[in-house]
């Protein structure tokens, strides 16, 4: 098989082979034609290779994300599960109804409310960590780091039955805690004030090793001959972290907002199984909605278009943030 | 377990400064002296925090239904029980559902580990035609939520009556555009030069990628092996949509389903506490072994 590249690096190695085409080595015209037999032969690897990924993405990722969109222009319903075919087109009216659906814009709003205190705090909490893991501790930084990740490898469900009883009123942790000192605790998950606070606390819990390890990356990625150089020039701790650490961290604090506030808008698991949208829809996302709406009202057209209303808040936001982090750099 | 020592396997740590004390002591030492304690009692505290739940519910699993409601808590049982964990077998069936999540995560684990590495060596390693519209097309899967997917994914799933099956509960998660992502990363780090010698001595791509590529990414296959594992062990919503034979539930629906039914675990906190300690215990002792690859993992794809 010949197979030579375009790399023009290694004529010898080309001229070395047995069954090198007429004109090897050098030459433009020459690499052109090594390289045609070779592009076949990677061409057609390149697309095998490639095939299985392509044919499960085709099918279970690209027509599904497609389907709700087409999905989300019709009446998909309960019947249309076995009949997908009978759904009847109705335009824009899926969407035209949720803007004027007190419940949806309530779970917009409480989608917007979780992200807006949230991220800050992952992102806070977690770049305190990782600075004191790296800079403070010398010893047993692998148990302190595993300490912190843990929460993020345990499944939603054992976390939810945990915090449903450190968060209960009667004999929960923090009533506990509480009663030590002679207060009484409030009912966390059964106030419309306290209820999503809660949430938000959880997923700060549940996320703050995923940011840490990230940025604990990007702060070993900073070389140290920049740090000893700043200390030199007699640049106490918080010039250090102001002057240096947060500008050679700023690609790391882009991509751990960016995938925080994804995260953070999807929102569905710690609603779901701590309060189901409750009390009175305080705790209903956006995520969670849609899937009421679609798996146990079977009202799926409906589902549909709120589910891309979100996607395009996501990617707006995406953007959003992507332009302005990066903006700063410069 | 071996994989730990992988040979391979780069430490996220890069040498650790010995600069700071070798060359300036007076300089470096001072403010270290007087921050060391205080970033301990700091990252001590904030770990206490985060363990406080965890060591609540492995410690409930162990107490008695007098010690479980007493007031104020009792945080270490006097009278340490398995009465929990017994009830809790009696009532569910967790061999079962063990099983099924093990078997759902081991295919999806090995389906992404061929799949996704194949398609990042042809990413990183052959030039194709359309090469960077693929690499788009899995960036671009990276960004899209999969909520947006669940209700056709049902729909399709029903049609091809796939719904409380395997299938069902694979298919979908069987090629992942991080795994691509991650092999690609890494893949890219191999030189041209070994695989042009082995194309050179008539080796073909197959070969070239099962014998030699393959052998040499064995530490980025056993971090995309954890990541893939646990994503599907963890996994909830999809199961949940996907099963309605409790006999095909995996292990967080079955324990979910038990949680809210009050006929079953009906108040029994204690039971709930076993039921999620020995859902929780082999994914963190995974964890904890094998935890130098999950951090690397993360750096890789948060580097770019």
């Amino acid at each position: 098989m010949r197979t030579m590249t375009s790399k023009a690096a290694q004529p010898a190695k080309v001229q070395a082979g047995p069954e090198t085409s007429g004109s090897p080595a050098g030459g433009p015209a020459s690499r052109r034609g090594g390289k045609k037999s070779s592009m076949g032969v990677q061409n057609l690897a390149g697309w095998l290779f490639s095939t299985p990924f392509l044919v499960l993405f085709l099918v279970f990722m690209a027509f599904p994300i497609l389907a709700t969109l087409v999905m989300s222009f019709t009446d998909f319903g309960l019947r249309n599960v076995t009949h997908p075919l009978d759904a009847n087109f109705i335009g824009l009216e899926n969407y035209v109804n949720l803007f004027s659906d007190d419940k949806f814009l309530k779970s917009l709003f409480n989608t917007a409310y979780f992200v807006v205190i949230g991220v800050p705090l992952t992102i806070f909490l977690g770049l305190v960590v990782a600075v004191l893991l790296n800079n403070g501790i010398d010893r047993a930084r692998t148990f302190f780091r595993v300490g912190f990740y843990a929460p993020v490898v345990t499944t939603i469900v054992a976390v939810a039955v945990v915090w449903r009883f450190v968060l209960d009123p009667s004999d929960g942790l923090i009533a506990g805690l509480l009663s030590e000192v002679g207060l009484t605790s409030p009912d966390f998950l059964g106030s419309e004030t306290l209820a999503m606070p809660s949430l938000i606390v959880m997923a700060v819990w549940r996320n703050l090793g995923t940011v840490m390890v990230l940025f604990i990356a990007g702060l070993q990625a900073i070389p140290t001959e920049v740090r000893e150089a700043a200390r030199l020039d007699g640049a106490g701790m918080w010039q250090e972290f102001k002057g240096i650490t947060v500008p050679l961290l700023r690609p790391t604090l882009l991509y751990a907002t960016v995938i925080t506030t994804i995260g953070y808008l999807n929102v569905f698991e710690e609603p779901f199984v701590m309060t189901q949208g409750d009390p009175s829809d305080s705790t209903l996302t956006v995520s969670l909605n849609m899937y009421r709406e679609g798996f146990n009202f079977f009202h799926m057209g409906y589902a549909s278009a709120m589910a891309y209303v979100l996607f395009v808040v996501i990617m707006g936001i995406t953007a959003l943030q992507l332009r302005l982090l990066k903006d700063n750099t410069k | 377990m071996s994989a730990t020592n992988a040979p391979g396997a780069v430490s996220t740590a890069p040498p650790q400064k010995p600069g700071d004390t070798h060359t300036r002591p007076s300089a470096a030492k001072k403010p270290r002296n007087l921050k060391r304690p205080l970033a301990y009692v700091l990252v001590s505290a904030g770990l206490l925090v985060m363990s406080a739940p965890f060591l609540w519910m492995a410690l409930s699993a162990f107490k008695t239904q007098t010690e479980l409601t007493a007031s104020p808590p009792v945080w270490i049982p006097t009278d340490w029980t398995l009465e929990n964990f017994r009830n809790l077998l009696d009532k569910l069936d967790l061999p079962l559902y063990f099983m099924n999540s093990v078997i759902v995560a081991v295919l999806v684990t090995l389906s992404n580990l061929v799949f996704c590495s194949m398609l990042g060596y042809a990413l990183a390693k052959l030039k194709f035609a359309g090469r960077n519209k693929i690499f788009g097309l899995v960036l671009g899967a990276l960004m899209v939520p999969g909520n947006l997917m669940l209700l056709p994914l049902f729909v399709l799933m029903s049609k091809l009556h796939l719904i409380d099956s395997y299938a069902g509960l694979v298919l979908p998660f069987a090629a992942g555009a991080f795994g691509v992502f991650l092999m690609r990363q890494f893949m890219q780090s191999i030189p041209d030069e070994l695989l042009e010698a082995a194309r050179m001595d008539g080796a073909g791509e197959w070969y070239i990628f099962w014998r030699i590529v393959m052998p040499l990414v064995k530490p980025a296959l056993a971090t995309l092996s954890i990541f893939t594992f646990l994503g599907s062990w963890n996994n909830f919503v999809w199961p949940l949509i996907a099963t309605n034979d409790p006999d095909k539930y995996t292990l967080p629906v079955a324990l979910a389903t038990f949680a809210t039914d009050p006929n079953k675990a009906g108040g029994s906190n204690g039971m709930l506490m076993a039921g999620s300690l020995l859902v929780v215990l082999p994914v963190v002792v995974l964890f904890i072994a094998l935890q130098r690859h999950f951090t690397q993992g993360i750096a890789t794809a948060g580097m770019k």
